[in-house]
């Protein structure tokens, strides 16, 4: 009962507050349809692929609701203290509207051990599943909020400096971030204490983005697809016996490029210029 | 990039090499940088922040320091920071810097306690103070007058402080923060080489083979040296071993290859555990370096029973004592504690650690206060005093995780012990406050440099137990100037009639003016604060307020009792808003200065810019206010508390040439010599440079007297500097000429012929050795410290033959028992809670917790605990709890993750949030020899918020 009146209460703030204020009388689910999230919007613990999430989430809130945690949290926008991590996208924002999200360097995910955003979800956007570790318990360890990269030019830690702010900051500490020592040749004496972001490891919660200490932070989270690259199957790593099992998707195909695009015939018999 | 590099390592090891010898950096080089610069200036600096002592570069564009650097030809971080460092150019910028005197006043503009903070004038201030030290020198003579300073002053402003409160007001009650971060360290200093300060230096780091760090994170509080270590690890990670001792996991376990966690206060265990080894097995290793200890050791030993530093029965603020056992001002929860100041039941590990000096286990400890008292005993006695550390009893004492292996314990105690002794391994023992804040401090110094002296490990490059300091000008300010209750500059002592007159010399006043009892410790003033006792006392550089372990007694007295408090800060804290005036004090780089780091070098600095508002430097304070007092008020007969009397020595000035009404700023800081340090803008290091203190500046700011102020005239900062440099110079603490340290890049003590000294007592490299070693016909080394080097003899349990012998140039290995700290925890209080600082924050957080980007870093501190206790207590990470001592209670938040990886029944929390306001929990014990508070244990119980 108790949860329903909370749902009806924030849908009617959100109303309110954003949708047909600011439309002026809009139908807020045909507003939607016209408007394009930004792909570089990061998504509660346990969301689905951004496609799949966004025809899953049925924006109710409830995920933004169940996510309270330090008294200290400022929003952006009213300056005023902020229950949570979690918001749910407002006009002008760049996640499709009423669609849960977060922003790191403002309010980072305090990965709470019992993950009360997910649970919550009715409609299977934020996926329980993919949070259950080997003892099958909800451990927000395994979350993929998005991945932390790190900037080396403007990471002060690559100048020299002291710092491992984010590593330090990091709920995964030596684990999801670790530290990479080299000799600084340039003093000669001191070393470099580099860090170094662990993908399998890395949850996206964003600590590191916050607690990083240059007016940009230099290390920072990108969602998941747009932070990391891909090796083709067609190469595994021989100093790596896991890595082997990428030869399980690989396969064979036949390649065009430019050049091969044409029967091998249709070449030989245009004449070589001379 | 490669031609840059190149170009780059030429020229900064040119620049190195030339600060090494006293050369400054060619004038082509420096015409050079001036041409790329025109917009903005570069000037060297040293780092406000910690003890490493990092030279800084600064640059200055219309008047406002805008950017940083790493000084690339400073040795101790060749051009590096950490990120404290990484944002000198930031800290003096806050929005609320205090720029006008605040005074508490009732509509009438009258001063009144209850009354809120309103701007007054400079004037105004230093007439409420004048009023104030008056009615406080009436009430309790110059006792009732005190100053919290601060190892943050700069070398001038402690030596101005010093002169005023010494020479001036006839008190000693001038006691710096360093007190509660490296006294165990000095005393440590003082009753093993009789001289204070390290006898290594930081090239151990790239000389050495091992470094074992006891009680310290230097990956967070030292990084730059640390990235020191790190290097040095790396170039030869097989040989080079790091061993971390700590009572928790923290970073500096990153890289280490044997970490040992131990229970609180059993580091005393473990040394003697190490000791025990190294005598039991000379037999048959020949481990003892018998030439050495022959020639320049002897063993001593002093009472056990000293209590913990704690208030004494009798003191007015725990009179009378109640039936339900609450007494005066404390409750019986809190008495619980203090009653063990008296006397105790010793324990069961007490009482085997303490068989050989006749006690056992169940005995009631009578105690008396601390005392510095020691004896010379054989080494039979000495011998004696290690039978307890069998392995056995070592490992049960201080295995601190209860969730280890016993046996794995056992194998890193024998790998420990096993790389001291080691033949021709290099190693260097490492300690902050760990060490330091420990009710057993002074003890637990001592005992480290036995198993480098045992061994001879010390005083040699690459080895020696090396404490390191906390703060900026630690052993620059507070040490070696002596701002301490019991110090005068250059190692001298109140107490010492001889040295009494060496500075009354220097400082041109009569024989007889100084105090000679030097007892207001920083405890004993916020304790005689409560007392009612002390009736003024001013904050200087620090934060005493926040600072200061069972904080809430001391706010209470500051806020409810008949007493004037004034603090100068840049910033408001705690300090401020407890106190009745708050003046607003120019920030480091505002000022002209120097500091001293943990190896001795001093390093100085001009005036970058001009304060903001109408700020004002320390040392203009103190000046300003000598203007306010005459012979005639200050140098008469006073009754100390002791019934003793200060003697009348007015007579005694008039023969000097000074009346009734000469000031003390004529005496103390514009007499002839200090006139005779010109200002000369056309001269370095003066030209082109700021100089509010003596010439005054644009801001025309109304000063004491209500004028504008144009300044003394005189280069004041060469004169405090020079003045207080010749009272070591000849004495093993020369410094250089004030002009050269502006040209080099620090210089590290005793500075003779232009050189300076990397391992002292060591007669390859310090002259002052050499010279005794040859007339002493000894070899290699000489301690030639000269305090305490007259003992007693007799055995663990006393003094048996009263004729003092000499042991001129040795010093001293000391049998010091294992003790239980007064507080553990037990059924009710049943955690050990244990304070420090983080990487991001310094000290009460003044600075660094308004620069944005390190607040939004680390903006509030944690409650570190252990996830299986947070589990068992129902605690959710990231809630909100009550960690409660005896004293007080304290909400934070629980982080099981992250930097510091307790193990079960321990809790960290640092003191930089005055949010989480730490030291309201903590207990006011002290080491009773050097009343270092332990900020590292006391009993906490732990509920949900």
């Amino acid at each position: 009962m108790a949860h329903s009146n909370h749902r009806r209460n924030f849908m009617a703030t959100t109303l309110q507050s954003v949708g047909l204020a600011a439309l002026g009388g809009l139908l807020w689910s045909g507003y939607t349809d016209s408007v394009k999230a930004s792909p570089l919007v990061l998504r509660p613990p346990g969301a689905l692929q951004e496609k799949d999430f966004l025809t899953a989430c049925i924006k109710c809130g409830l995920c933004a609701e169940a996510c309270v945690n330090r008294d200290t949290n400022i929003d952006r926008d009213t300056g005023k203290q902020r229950k949570g991590t979690l918001m749910m996208a407002k006009g002008g924002d760049d996640a499709l509207i009423g669609t849960p999200y977060f922003i790191p360097l403002e309010v980072p995910c305090y990965m709470c051990e019992e993950i009360p955003c997910v649970p919550v979800c009715p409609s299977g956007a934020l996926d329980m599943s993919s949070l259950l570790n080997e003892k099958k318990e909800l451990d927000i360890n395994k979350s993929k909020m998005g991945l932390a990269v790190v900037h080396k030019e403007s990471c002060i830690a690559f100048w020299g400096i002291q710092c491992d702010a984010c590593y330090r900051a990091c709920p995964l500490l030596d684990v999801a971030i670790t530290l990479e020592y080299q000799k600084n040749d340039r003093t000669g004496k001191h070393a470099f204490l580099l860090p170094v972001v662990q993908d399998s490891a890395c949850t996206g919660c964003g600590l590191c983005e916050q607690a990083c200490v240059t007016e940009e932070p230099a290390i920072f989270i990108l969602p998941n697809d747009i932070a990391k690259g891909k090796a083709g199957d067609h190469y595994v790593k021989g100093w790596d016996a896991k890595d082997q099992e990428r030869v399980g998707t690989a396969k064979s195909q036949t390649t065009t490029t430019e050049i091969s695009k044409k029967d091998a015939d249709d070449y030989l018999n245009m004449e070589v210029e001379y | 990039m490669t031609y840059n590099r190149r170009d780059f390592l030429k020229n900064s090891a040119a620049v190195a090499a030339a600060g090494a010898v006293g050369l400054s950096v060619p004038m082509a080089a420096q015409a050079k940088a001036k041409q790329a610069e025109s917009e903005w200036r570069w000037d060297k600096a040293a780092c406000r922040f910690c003890g490493t002592g990092c030279g800084i570069m600064l640059a200055t564009k219309e008047g406002r320091i805008v950017a940083v650097k790493g000084d690339p030809a400073a040795p101790v971080n060749r051009g590096l920071n950490c990120i404290k460092g990484y944002f000198n150019a930031k800290i003096m910028y806050g929005a609320d810097r205090l720029k006008t005197p605040l005074l508490r006043m009732n509509d009438k503009g009258e001063f009144d306690k209850k009354g809120k903070f309103k701007p007054v004038s400079w004037e105004r201030a230093f007439d409420e103070m004048e009023v104030h030290i008056r009615k406080a020198l009436k009430a309790s003579g110059p006792e009732g007058v005190g100053v919290f300073a601060s190892g943050q002053y700069t070398v001038m402003e402690g030596y101005a402080a010093q002169k005023m409160m010494k020479a001036g007001f006839r008190s000693n009650a001038i006691d710096p923060n360093a007190r509660h971060c490296m006294a165990s360290a000095v005393v440590g200093f003082y009753q093993t080489f009789g001289i204070d300060e390290p006898s290594g230096c930081y090239d151990d780091i790239e000389l050495t083979d091992t470094i074992i760090s006891w009680g310290a994170n230097m990956a967070e509080m030292h990084p730059v040296l640390w990235s020191r270590v790190s290097d040095r690890k790396l170039s030869n990670p097989d040989k080079v071993k790091i061993v971390n001792l700590s009572t928790y996991t923290h970073r500096t376990s990153d890289i280490a290859d044997i970490e040992i966690i131990f229970t609180p206060n059993t580091d005393l265990a473990l040394w003697n555990y190490i000791a025990r080894e190294i005598v039991m097995r000379d037999e048959k290793e020949k481990t003892i370096d018998w030439d050495f200890v022959k020639e320049h050791m002897i063993f001593a030993t002093g009472p056990t029973n000293i209590g913990y530093g704690m208030r004494r029965e009798g003191e007015k603020s725990i009179t009378p004592v109640n039936k339900d056992g609450s007494a005066g001002k404390y409750s019986a929860l809190e008495m619980q504690t203090i009653n063990k100041e008296m006397s105790k039941v010793l324990s069961k590990n007490e009482g085997k650690a303490l068989e050989p000096y006749g006690y056992k286990a169940g005995d009631t400890m009578k105690h008396t206060a601390g005392t510095l008292k020691h004896w010379e005993i054989s080494f039979e006695e000495y011998k004696k005093s290690l039978e307890p550390y069998t392995l056995e009893y070592t490992a049960k004492v201080a295995k601190g995780d209860p969730n280890e292996d016993i046996e794995e314990f056992k194998k890193k105690l024998q790998a420990l012990a096993d790389l001291y002794i080691e033949k021709n391994r290099k190693v260097v023992s490492f300690w902050t406050m760990g060490m330091n804040q420990h009710t057993r401090g002074t003890w637990c110094n001592t005992l480290s440099y036995n198993v480098h002296f045992l061994l001879n490990k010390q005083a040699k490059p690459g080895s020696g137990a090396f404490s390191l300091t906390g703060q900026p000008s630690a052993c620059g300010t507070a040490r070696e100037v002596g701002t301490f209750c019991h110090r005068l500059p250059a190692d001298m002592m109140v107490k010492n009639p001889k040295h009494r007159k060496i500075t009354e010399n220097g400082w041109k006043v009569p024989e007889g003016t100084i105090n000679p009892v030097g007892n207001q410790h920083i405890m004993k003033i916020m304790r005689d604060l409560e007392d009612g006792f002390m009736k003024f006392a001013w904050v200087n550089v620090c934060n005493p307020y926040q600072c200061t372990a069972d904080a809430k007694h001391w706010i209470k007295a500051a806020r409810e009792m008949d007493n004037f408090i004034v603090t100068s800060d840049g910033y408001p804290g705690i300090s401020a808003k407890v106190s009745d005036l708050v003046l607003p004090s120019a920030m480091i780089y505002e000022k002209w200065g120097a500091y001293g780091n943990a190896e001795r070098r001093t390093q100085a600095w001009r005036q970058q810019v001009l304060p903001v508002g109408d700020a004002m430097s320390d040392t203009w304070q103190w000046v300003e206010l000598s203007k306010r007092f005459t012979v005639g008020e200050l140098w008469g007969e006073s009754v100390l508390r002791n019934g003793k009397k200060l003697p009348d020595i007015i007579k005694d000035a008039k023969k000097m040439g000074y009346t009734k009404d000469t000031t003390m700023y004529e005496i103390l800081f514009a007499n002839k010599r200090a006139k005779s340090y010109k200002v000369d803008t056309t001269k370095f290091p003066q030209q082109g440079y700021d100089n509010t203190e003596c010439l005054g500046d644009s801001r025309n700011v109304l000063g004491s007297d209500g004028k504008a102020w144009k300044g003394y005239g005189f280069m004041i900062h060469e004169y405090l500097f020079e003045e207080y440099a010749d009272f070591g110079r000849g004495h093993a603490h020369d410094l250089a000429p004030f002009e050269v340290y502006h040209k080099v890049r620090g210089l590290k003590w005793p500075v003779v012929d232009g050189k300076e000294t990397q391992w002292r007592f060591n007669t390859k490299y310090d002259p002052y050795a050499a010279k005794a070693a040859k007339e002493a016909g000894t070899k290699d080394f000489a301690f030639y410290g000269t305090l305490a080097k007259k003992l007693a003899q007799g055995d663990l349990k006393g003094i048996k033959d009263k004729n003092k012998k000499s042991l001129k140039n040795k010093a001293k290995i000391y049998a010091r028992p294992y003790m239980d700290p007064p507080e553990m925890p037990d059924k009710e209080y049943d955690y050990w809670l244990c304070t420090g600082r983080v990487l991001e924050h310094w000290h009460s957080g003044t600075m660094t917790m308004r620069v944005p980007e390190l607040f939004r870093a680390v903006p509030e501190a944690l409650c570190y605990m252990h996830p299986k206790d947070a589990k068992n207590k129902g605690f959710k990470q990231g809630g909100l709890i009550w960690v409660d001592s005896r004293r007080g209670k304290v909400k934070a938040r629980v982080e099981t993750r992250g930097r510091n990886r307790v193990p079960q029944g321990l809790v960290y929390v640092p003191w930089f949030d005055e949010k989480v306001f730490i030291n309201k929990v903590c207990l006011d014990a002290t080491c009773p020899m050097s009343k270092q508070t332990d900020f590292k244990k006391c009993a906490v119980k732990l509920y949900k918020a």
